[in-house]
């Protein structure tokens, strides 16, 4: 079947350095296990099976791997969490929920490569010890779950899942577990919760850490989809080669997913660090919009607080500081968090001049009011007020006072919820009310009242009632 | 409520896959393939999946109630998902949403956050925003049952309708 996000023969950009991505849009190229393993594909799980599970896990530690869902926890440390005196069956979940507002990159995995997928899922079994993996892929991605059970099957059938895999003791069965549209399923324990059949409320950690009290209460592994990818390419380099990769502390490769007013918006898959913001945005994408200023970013999905052109930071340089300005940061964790910010789940959202930051944290807030579980009431609560303070600045019915309320609502959420989501919501109005005031002035000044600034107030804020 | 033998295979299939004291795993994907079949999830449905599982009803219902994927009612005959978040937003999704709700006929007025979904009169499409549909930078996006659409702008939603006899 022919995919239509197929672009066959779109050349990468000349500063990409593609691994995970290497197939993507490459010509001749198709999902099947014949197309893969004529490529080479297996040879890795196959290298691994022959070494000891702990090697296989010292390897990824050496490597440096950090998460590529969002938080960017070091993958091979993750893996040792696990009880070395555990007696009972442990679980590996492939996260394949891609939900962070700005990101698509796991999508172009899923329909383009399974089996890379599927081999990184195997791998990682093995050096966690999981009999069992479940891919949690998002109900918003049907095609994408056609396409891994074809490949799933396909992989059976080559006896690459099963018992006595490629012809060793070790056995692993990968299933398909869809989702059913709740953002919150993209953390890790409200994912877990949602596979035992109930409703995705986050657990509270301690002591319900996933590697000791996961899934059924057995130890489990919780990956993004690109990470677990990364981890073959680990096995093909050596965990100490692949460190060379990227920078020190922030090593391997990436793709950035660039969304908004650039003009040619996309995925690229760089080495983490060796790009800055700048030429992401002007090299890679194109620059701005004909006639259109850069005036905000937000680096690493729509959580991620945002940053205002003009702003300067301090950011380490080796044993240096140095004050640097936005299209000066280098695109790694580290940077990106000393900007004070984060690398996230690699979502860059790009905003020009024309763009009102008001109405931008207004669709943020909608997003964020309607996908809070509900189960923190600083979360369930303080989410949809800041949707209403926001909406009511917009459609001519804000107070001077509202700028002040909104971010004591967003400052009461912070920090006092089970999961993160709380921080997840409430970035966007801290960091957009701090940098950019005068905008939410603009809309709750006494002139300004009882005018409806925003012609899409309306459609904006429909399907979510008061 | 008649459920085919075949589907009650499948979903016997899909028990499988979690350990025999997990069944209750099996909810997600039974509620799916009830919906698929039927287009909602209705009492009866619930009913079965509760007893297929072993669970009461409402534990299924408290499920369907939580998740936006699951309706309640029967949508249209194509069922329209817009994506509403930031890039699609910027893109212009809500021209997008207005323009196909012109063509199809379909009144928003009344949805609210647990009534989102809204019919044409000639009960051909139904529509509803869906929250970030994971493909920003090809904005704007919408899934047509489980047609993945992208660049959907005003002027394209003519052809696209068109598509759907």
């Amino acid at each position: 079947m022919a995919d239509p996000r197929y672009i066959a023969g779109k050349k990468p950009h000349p500063r990409e350095r593609r691994m995970i991505f290497r197939n993507v849009d490459r010509s001749g190229w198709d999902a099947s296990i014949a197309t893969y393993r004529k490529d080479g594909g297996y040879r890795e799980l196959k290298k691994a099976l022959k070494m000891k599970p702990a090697a296989v896990t010292d390897e990824v530690k050496a490597s440096g791997l950090r998460g590529r869902g969002g938080a960017g926890f070091p993958t091979g440390v993750k893996w040792g969490f696990i009880p070395p005196d555990n007696n009972k069956p442990i679980y590996l979940i492939c996260n394949a929920d891609e939900s962070e507002p700005g990101t698509f990159k796991d999508r172009y995995i899923i329909h383009q490569d399974p089996h890379q997928l599927l081999e990184g899922i195997l791998i990682s079994s093995y050096a966690v010890g999981a009999k069992v993996a479940y891919i949690y892929i998002r109900e918003e991605f049907p095609e994408g779950a056609v396409i891994l059970e074809r490949a799933i099957e396909e992989a059976r059938t080559a006896k690459l899942l099963g018992k006595k895999i490629l012809g060793t003791d070790f056995e692993c069965e990968i299933y398909i577990h869809r989702g059913a549209g709740a953002y919150i399923c993209g953390e890790e324990t409200g994912l877990i919760e949602s596979l035992e059949g109930k409703r995705p409320y986050p657990r509270i950690k301690p002591p319900y850490f996933p590697a000791v009290l996961g899934l059924y209460m057995c130890p489990t592994i919780v990956n993004n989809v690109e990470s677990l990818c990364h981890v073959k390419h680990v096995m093909a380099m050596g965990g100490k080669k692949y460190a060379q990769l990227g920078t020190p502390r922030n090593t391997g490769t990436r793709i950035l997913c660039v969304s908004g007013d650039v003009q040619k918006p996309g995925y690229f898959e760089i080495e983490v660090g060796k790009l800055t913001m700048g030429e992401l945005i002007e090299d890679l994408c194109g620059g701005m919009k004909k006639g259109r200023k850069l005036k905000a970013v937000i680096p690493g999905g729509s959580s991620a607080k945002v940053l205002r052109a003009g702003e300067t930071y301090t950011i380490r340089d080796g044993d240096k500081e140095k004050t640097i300005g936005l299209p000066d940061i280098p695109m790694d964790f580290d940077s990106l968090a000393a900007c004070g910010s984060m690398a996230g789940s690699g979502g860059v959202i790009v905003m020009d001049d024309s763009r009102d930051m008001t109405w931008v944290l207004n669709n943020i807030n909608t997003f964020y009011a309607h996908e809070s579980c509900g189960q923190c009431t600083p979360c369930r609560e303080g989410s949809l007020w800041m949707k209403k303070i926001t909406d009511r600045m917009l459609s001519g019915g804000g107070v001077p006072s509202d700028v002040e309320t909104l971010v004591s609502v967003g400052n009461n959420i912070a920090g006092r919820t089970i999961c993160a989501f709380g921080e997840a919501c409430a970035w966007p109005t801290q960091s957009f009310v701090a940098k950019f005031p005068e905008e939410f002035k603009k809309h709750t000044s006494r002139r300004n009242i009882g005018k409806a600034l925003n012609p899409e107030t309306k459609t904006a804020s429909a399907g979510l009632g008061d | 409520m008649e459920v085919p033998k075949e589907l009650e295979k499948e979903a016997d299939d899909f028990i499988c896959h979690y350990p025999q004291e997990e069944k209750g795993s099996a909810s997600l994907p039974l509620l799916h393939l009830l919906q698929r079949e039927f287009g909602y999830i209705s009492d009866d449905a619930i009913s079965w999946v509760a007893e297929k599982l072993g669970t009461e009803p409402i534990k299924i219902l408290e499920l369907v109630t939580f998740y936006p994927g699951f309706r309640q009612k029967a949508p249209g005959k194509y069922h329209i998902r817009v994506c509403r978040t930031l890039s699609c937003a910027m893109a212009g999704c809500h021209q997008t949403m207005e323009k196909i709700c012109e063509l199809a006929g379909i009144d928003r007025s009344n949805v609210s956050h647990h009534d989102p979904i809204a019919i044409s009169t000639d009960g051909k499409f139904s529509i509803e925003f869906a929250e970030c549909l994971a493909s920003c930078g090809t904005g704007p996006v919408c899934l047509v049952g489980d047609d993945f659409h992208e660049e959907v702008k005003p002027e394209n939603t003519e052809q696209l309708l068109q598509q759907y006899k």
